[in-house]
């Protein structure tokens, strides 16, 4: 068991970081958060190894490439998605799945249960995958998704979005989140970016553009570097 | 410094679900076994647009993590990962999987994250089988669950010849669920 990705255990999460899964002002929460106190597991063999599914039996298919998937191109504004999946030592994850899905340009996604009339497009699907490399690297093509309206309560609307899956090395680090775009105007009135108790982790959320990235004539960059949990204590390679 | 959590949403099955997804073992393993079961909110109601993921040990107590912790697989395509989502389905899942064996002093278990909207974070779960009544006897984890909510832990044994293991987000017979 003694390698540089399999820490002993893993550090308990601060308080703050993570949303409380009982919060009011995001309506759904209601019925599906526990209410008995969650019980304290110690990591072990379980906890601290994760699923390898680069290139691993059965893996899903991936593809990087969100404005390739059909025809012709999506309609909307081309931009990159690129950044590091590290972990709280600023170690790279490398080798992980990175799984995102998002809405098109209009705000709609392509999903039978979205109701928002705003326009299809034949041209984008909306979810790719790829898996980083040895520095903990990923990007993606897409288009910026659009923000759309929701029922959670009177005018609310999502703020554009891009949601983000890492399965990280270890079944501790697994993560879902969103990543958000720099400046949006709804962002005081989203119930859940507003969920994130400390407001410096909330920014975590909120992707960089970056000029110097950016692809002339071709697209736009943002950056979004995700940070998943890291070791406890003292790495295992340092153990005999 | 550490990314926060946000909910997978009820667009989640647009991207994360996949042909191969609920197939721990392929097809056709010997000594395969099906779990399944419901997910229901506070309100008693299936949740129908839940995803849930598993992680485990082979029967020999050995990962198919990068690693190959305890030894690699001796079991032909173990992932050891499984994956069930549903975007508008009646709040079932179901996942092919081996029976794992036991590992770190404890008692067969499969971890399991429940995601879905309306949940800004996942719930943590743990999958025990009710034919392991010593060494479930023996298991520290569920030694330090309060007994009367242990049986939430435990998957039955179906006629089918699989389990079934049942998850309630809340209310009467909440699922015990573990801060990670």
């Amino acid at each position: 068991m003694a390698d540089r990705d399999t820490p002993a255990s893993y550090a308990r999460e601060p308080d703050g970081v993570h949303p409380p899964l009982d919060y009011r002002e995001y309506r759904s929460t209601r019925l599906r958060h526990p209410k008995h106190p969650l019980v304290y597991l110690p990591h072990a063999i379980t906890e601290i190894t994760g699923p390898q599914l680069a290139g691993g039996p059965r893996s899903p298919v991936l593809d990087h490439d969100l404005t390739r998937q059909h025809a012709g191109e999506p309609i909307g504004e081309p931009i990159t998605v690129s950044g590091r999946v590290l972990d709280t030592e600023g170690t790279p994850v490398r080798g992980t799945l990175v799984e995102i899905w998002q809405a098109n340009a209009a705000g709609r996604y392509r999903h039978r249960n979205d109701r928002w009339p705003a326009p299809l497009d034949p041209n984008f699907s909306g979810a790719g995958r790829c898996v980083t490399d040895a520095e903990g690297r990923y990007r993606f093509r897409t288009v910026k998704p659009g923000p759309y309206p929701w029922s959670n309560h009177d005018n609310a609307w999502r703020p554009a979005h891009i949601h983000f899956s890492l399965l990280g090395r270890a079944f501790a680090q697994r993560l879902v989140t969103q990543m958000y775009f720099p400046g949006d105007p709804l962002f005081p009135y989203d119930p859940i970016f507003n969920a994130v108790p400390d407001e410096r982790a909330r920014e975590r959320l909120i992707s960089r553009f970056s000029l110097e990235r950016s692809e002339p004539d071709r697209a736009l960059a943002y950056e979004f570097d995700v940070h998943l949990r890291g070791p406890d204590a003292t790495p295992l390679e340092e153990a005999t | 410094m550490i990314t926060p959590s946000q909910t997978v949403g009820p667009f989640f099955a647009i991207g994360l679900p996949w042909d191969g997804g609920p197939h721990v073992v392929p097809p056709g393993t010997p000594g395969a076994i099906t779990i399944t079961g419901m997910v229901y909110d506070g309100a008693g109601e299936p949740v129908p647009d839940h995803l849930i993921e598993t992680w485990q040990a082979d029967p020999e107590g050995r990962f198919a993590d990068l690693h190959g912790h305890g030894g690699p697989s001796r079991l032909e395509g173990f992932r050891g990962f499984g994956r069930c989502g549903y975007d508008a389905g009646d709040g079932s899942y179901e996942l092919v999987t081996v029976k794992p064996g036991a590992v770190a002093g404890q008692a067969p278990h499969i971890d399991v994250s429940v995601f879905a909207r309306g949940m800004l974070g996942r719930c943590v779960t743990r999958v025990y089988f009710a034919d392991e009544e010593a060494a479930n006897a023996a298991d520290p984890v569920l030694a330090s669950v309060p007994a009367e909510r242990r049986e939430t832990l435990i998957a039955k044994p179906t006629d089918a010849g699989g389990f079934r293991f049942d998850i309630r987000l809340q209310g009467p017979g909440e699922t015990v669920f573990f801060a990670l």
